[in-house]
This record gives C-alpha cells, structure tokens and sequence, in this order.
C-alpha cells in the first residue's frame, strides 16, 4: 500500500461487489496496482442479498462453455477459501458435501431429468457435472428429514456453498492486503479513454487508470457504452427468507433450501421480473415456505426472522459476458448472476488474462457478440 | 432479585407449572416470563452464538431474550405466553432443535 496513490493505477475496477472484488483480488495479487471504485451500500448490491451457493447442477444449457467454466470454478473454490483465511483470517465457510435440487411431484421431476439430459447432450459439453437422479428411497438416506411430498431429486457432488457476506469481506481485506485501494462513495459519471488508459471522473474525484475493468452488475449497462461495448442486462428479483437458527439437521445444500455455517435456513429462491423494485411481497414468500415445508415439514415450526429482495443481474440468456473493448483497448467489461459460484474463476482464471491484457480465446463463448444474430428470415 | 407486590393487595388463585421438571408456582393471569424471574429462574437460555446466558429482559414481546420451549414448542416468547395449570416448560441450550 505504502507510495501508492489511489489515482494512478495499472487496474480500475469498477464495482465492489463480489466480481469486482473477486477480479480486483486477483488482479493484486499478481502485483497489480488496483483501484476499486464502488458506489458502495447505496447500490443495488446483489452481493448482498444473494443466496451464497456454489452450483454447478443445472449450469449449462444452451452454452456448454458455461456448464466447464462453472465447474472450473466449483474446482478452485476450496483453494480460494483456504488463500483468503490464511491471508485475511476469514473463513469463507466453503462447504462442498454435494447439493440437491428435489422435485415434489412427478412431473417436476420429469422436467428436471429432461432438462438435464438435454444438458448432457449438447455436442460440445466437455466436463462431466456427475449428476444423478435420486429416487426417493436414497433420498431418504442421504436426507433423513425430507418430507412425504419428496418424489425425487437430482445430486450433484460438485454443489456446494459458502458465506458469501465472509466472502466478500475476505475479498476486501485480501485485495487490501495486497496494496489495491478500495474507495467507496464513488459512484462513476463518466470513463474518458486516452492515451496512456482511462480517466474516470467519479463522486470522490478522478483516477487515472492503464486498464479499466467493468464489474458493477446493473450498473454496467449504463457504464459500458463510455468504452464502447454493450451490456445488456437487466434486474431479476428474488426474494429469500432466512429462519432462526437450529441445530444441525440438513448436511447438503438444497437449491432453494439450505441451512449456513451458522444455523439459520435460507429460503429462497423465486425469479420475477419486477425492473428495480426490490421489495418483497407476502404471496412469492409463502410459496418459498410452503414448498420450503414440504420438503423439509420440521422448518414448519421454525421462526423466520427476516426476508428480503435482491436483483440478480441477468443477461437474455442468463449467461456472463466477458469482454474486451475493440474500440478501447484495455477495456474489459465482466459481468454474471452468479458472483458467488465464479468468484474463484474470476479470481484465478479472469484475472490472469486482464492482467495479460487480453482475454483468452476458449472464452469467446461469453462476448456479447451472441446477442447480434439477427432472428431467422 | 424479584419479588412480588404485596400478595394481600392482589390475591389470585395459585397455578403449577414445571420448569425443567422442576415445580414452580405462579399466579393465575401472570405472563409466563414474570413467573420464571418471580420463581428465580430467570435464566431461560443460551444463546446459540457464545452460549452466554439469557434471561426475560423487555418483558413486552420485543427483545425475544425470553425464548423457552413451551409444551414440545421451542422458542415461545415467555414474555408473551400467559402461564396455565400443568404447563410443561424447558429452558433452551444454544440453537433451537429443529422441529421442536
């Protein structure tokens, strides 16, 4: 940190949350001099508010890339948690016991199993996600409190989970550690390329930057056209309940059930389309506890001590972009809904290519050129 | 520790409950809170983070200091649950055990 001024630096990254900082931490700790702008709380924060899984299951279709990157990154997440504690002294609280989606009547399961072959199927799959469909009977062995509705479910040993409110404080203190200067309440009006990089015009000033990484979630679509490309996302509402805090009773993270390192079981996790209206309502809520206590009827008697919204940043086809500015060389734009599965990606595999400069070839799969083919004639 | 008003000035027929399988008496209308700390045992918990002891603190139904275990349900608010002839109540060590 000593000599290093917060305006001048070889990385700007634009966003704190948790790709911002999961880049920016990558990026320092290869040597790089970062600055982190982030608008700080007052932004939408997905990071925040997210449901904190690893998941790998469901990953994939119609981009087989994404199903290999998401697994990567499942991969590397054990030695992300482990780096962080032994830099920063936080326990991401990383668990990998394998996760389940389960189905409450036949039908779903069909749907889940069909979606999953088609998964398998595509030509250009080329990591195995070892799913498995669970019969009830092996359910009820592996989860012994799964309710009478339970037909079925889908395993997946690369699932997991973390705290990701440890996570993206670990990513801060690590980044820090590593010299990267993080400001806050510094929301950005305007990226000005020239010569020697970036000058970025924000609340707290100006800084000057070689490079300049795009990681601040919605907030992307209004900062990507400054350096020439387009981020077309959008905000997704999910709404989450989080109970009271019991013993130890569910070993494996459930898609939309999971119980944290600390006790209490996160509800969740409902999609609607609602634009920037993070509020929650009664009726998503008691259908997240209703299929919530039919899967597990003993949460029935758990108290919920809190609920909340929280927008996912979704592209069309729900899949990241990753992309280099043709126009702006040294540009980067990185954004995704999945802050928490890819964080080790971002870190080990993302980083290393900005601070190469360039983005490697096997992602081309993720540049926003996808969304330029013109509809069939 | 507490002590009752004067029990002349507010006469009210006795009712027994068991803490922990111990008997305690209260009086009728009395919140089940006011009869654990009347009865001195106010201690009512651990916490779940530090397994610091907890006792009856807003006594209305807001600070949830007061958690016990009421007839087999866990985490009632004693503050909150008038007393009754016969009720079972167990003191809560660290997390609430699911389903109860």
């Amino acid at each position: 940190m000593a000599g290093m001024s917060g305006d001048d630096a070889d990385f700007a990254v634009l966003g704190g949350g948790l790709v911002g900082a999961a880049t920016a931490w990558g990026l320092a700790r290869l040597g790089r001099r970062v600055v982190v702008l982030d608008e700080g709380d007052v932004a939408h924060r997905a990071s925040r508010g997210n449901f904190a899984l690893v998941w790998v299951q469901s990953k994939g279709l119609g981009m087989p890339r994404y199903a290999a990157w998401t697994r990567q990154s499942s991969d590397l997440w054990s030695g992300l948690a482990d780096e962080l504690k032994r830099e920063t002294g936080i326990d991401t609280r990383f668990e990998r016991p394998g996760g389940f989606s389960l189905a409450l009547d036949e039908a779903e399961l069909e749907r889940r199993v069909a979606m999953l072959r088609r998964l398998h199927n595509q030509p250009e799959m080329t990591v195995a996600l070892g799913t498995e469909i669970v019969d009830r009977g092996r359910l009820a062995g592996m989860l012994p409190e799964i309710g009478p509705d339970v037909v079925g479910g889908v395993y997946c040993p690369f699932d997991g989970h973390a705290n990701s409110l440890k996570l993206l404080r670990a990513l801060h203190a690590g980044m820090q550690h590593h010299g990267a200067v993080y400001r806050g309440g510094c929301a950005v009006q305007a990226i000005e390329p020239s010569a020697d990089g970036f000058r970025i015009r924000h609340d707290g000033g100006e800084t000057r930057a070689a490079r300049v990484v795009l990681a601040a979630g919605i907030g992307n679509a209004r900062l990507a056209p400054m350096v020439g490309l387009e981020a077309k996302v959008r905000p997704q509402r999910g709404q989450i309940l989080v109970t009271e805090r019991l013993q130890p009773f569910l070993r494996h993270p459930v898609v939309t059930v999971r119980q944290t390192d600390e006790g209490s079981v996160m509800l969740g996790d409902s999609q609607e389309e609602a634009g920037f209206d993070d509020s929650v309502g009664t009726d998503v809520l008691a259908t997240i506890a209703r299929r919530a206590t039919r899967m597990f009827p003993l949460l029935g008697r758990a108290n919920v001590v809190r609920s909340w919204a929280a927008l996912r940043v979704m592209t069309r086809d729900g899949f990241p972009i990753y992309a280099a500015s043709a126009r702006h060389p040294g540009a980067f734009l990185v954004t995704c809904h999945s802050g928490v599965t890819l964080a080790a990606a971002h870190a080990y595999v993302l980083a290393p290519m900005l601070a190469a400069g360039a983005l490697a070839p096997d992602l081309a799969a993720f540049a926003p050129e996808r969304f330029d083919v013109s509809p069939p004639g | 520790m507490f002590r009752r008003l004067d029990d002349a000035l507010t006469p009210a027929p006795v009712v027994g409950l068991t803490v922990d399988g111990t008997r305690i008496e209260a009086r009728a209308g009395d919140l089940l809170a006011a009869a654990l700390l009347a009865a001195g045992r106010g201690l009512c918990r651990t916490t779940p983070v530090s397994g610091a002891p907890r006792a009856p603190y807003c006594m209305m139904g807001v600070c949830f200091e007061c958690l016990v275990t009421v007839d087999g349900m866990g985490s009632r608010q004693a503050c909150l649950v008038p007393v009754r002839e016969g009720m079972v109540v167990e003191t809560q060590r660290g997390a609430r055990v699911p389903g109860r």
